[in-house]
């Protein structure tokens, strides 16, 4: 029998899978944020330049490099909901919207504390400093349009169309250091050449970005699971949900 | 086509159209981008006159001096093709060092001496352990040695 992948797409499907799913990502993040601190702060060796300040890495880039990615799973998201006119997409979208802006805010702040030790400033208008706070505004943007509109389907479709235009800022920020001259340094880590930071270093810089993965899924099914409760109250299988004995008690 | 294909290549074309359009402005501003000259570009008179604005490049090695005052700092700011001096009063960061990047900002004199109001350090993307820099700083330095030897 072929299986069918637009079984997924349903709401009542995917909440349940997605209670299954939640712990077990939350348990994956944490194990992988011990490893990687432990990593960060008792393996990885102090930086010839920076000393010890240079630790700060181990947030900042792993939470950069998911306010970018988040954004783009968002805007696929709303891509997808638009083309196919599927419920479920906006209420992914909807749904990592937050942890998107939170990556984006740690990684400004992080990057800040880091700035003041080493260049001599917390903020400057250069174009990667400059565009990644843009990417903070588009994603308040996303959320306070979608919460700005009643009728929900409008509010996925505006809010959508939002985070479609402002898609073609994450290039920007990821090339920003490469196409002009920035205080931000180049990206250590790249696609297409071989890093440029020790061995232990770059180890713990990548457990770390694997236990935002896993927690940028967990927070966004446990949202998920929010969204698709509030938007299906009406209907049938949420009001068995919470009529059921075994739910009575806690709804 | 389907209404659902329509939307399709409707969402692409409109984002294709939208990347497109970005780059001609970014393209078009490209000078407004910047967020340092270099001491080239200063040479070439392409730097504002008589603004502030920012250079960058990289503290020219033996150049750092401090006057007697304490507070007052000279340097020269280099490409390896141009050299600006800088005069600065103020606390330098901590990565400030000769060699390595800088950015001032200031207003160029008529005298050609920059003076700046805010001197920041600007670091490589390159981490790695004291030893493993050590190390690579020998083997540079064994390699200078041979050369010198080799055209003695």
């Amino acid at each position: 029998m072929e299986l069918n992948i637009w079984r997924f797409a349903s709401p009542q499907v995917i909440y349940p899978i997605a209670g299954r799913m939640v712990p077990v990502f939350m348990a994956l993040a944490a194990l992988f944020t011990l490893a990687g601190l432990y990593i960060a702060f008792f393996v990885a060796p102090t930086d010839f330049q920076q000393g010890e300040s240079y630790r700060i890495i181990f947030i900042h880039v792993p939470a950069a490099w998911m306010s970018m990615l988040i954004y783009l799973v968002m805007a696929f998201w709303c891509a997808v909901g638009m083309i196919m006119n599927t419920r479920l997409s906006f209420m992914m979208a909807l749904a990592l919207a937050p942890t998107g802006a939170f990556m984006t805010f740690i990684a400004l702040w992080t990057g800040a504390l880091w700035g003041k030790p080493t260049w001599g400033t917390w903020w400057v208008w250069d174009a990667r400093l400059t565009s990644e706070l843009i990417l903070l505004f588009l994603y308040v943007g996303f959320m306070s349009l979608h919460a700005a509109i009643d009728d929900v389907r409008r509010a996925d479709r505006a809010a959508g169309l939002l985070a479609l235009v402002g898609v073609v800022n994450v290039p920007i920020i990821y090339f920003s250091v490469q196409w002009w001259n920035t205080l931000h340094q180049g990206a250590s880590v790249s696609l297409t050449r071989a890093p440029s930071m020790a061995s232990t270093m770059l180890a713990g810089m990548l457990v770390m970005t694997i236990a935002a993965w896993m927690y940028g899924i967990a927070m966004s099914l446990m949202r998920l699971r929010t969204i698709v409760l509030e938007r299906e109250a009406d209907s049938d299988w949420v009001q068995e949900l919470f009529a059921s004995p075994a739910c009575g008690a806690k709804a | 086509m389907k209404p659902r294909h329509k939307r399709l290549t409707l969402i692409v074309a409109g984002l294709a159209a939208l990347g497109g359009a970005a780059a001609f402005v970014l393209n078009a501003f490209q000078s407004n981008l910047v967020f340092f000259y270099s001491p080239t570009q200063v040479a070439a008179h392409e730097a504002p006159a008589g603004k502030s604005f920012r250079i960058g490049g990289l503290v020219q090695t033996g150049s750092l001096q401090r006057e007697a005052d304490g507070i007052t700092i000279r340097f020269a700011v280099t490409d390896t093709a141009h050299i600006v001096p800088v005069a600065y009063k103020g606390i330098l960061p901590d990565l400030f060092k000769e060699g390595k990047g800088v950015v001032a900002q200031g207003q160029l004199g008529t005298d050609g001496v920059f003076q700046a109001k805010e001197v920041l350090a600007k670091h490589d993307e390159n981490y790695m352990p004291p030893e493993a820099a050590e190390a690579v700083e020998r083997a540079h330095k064994s390699v200078q040695q041979s050369q010198k030897t080799l055209v003695q």
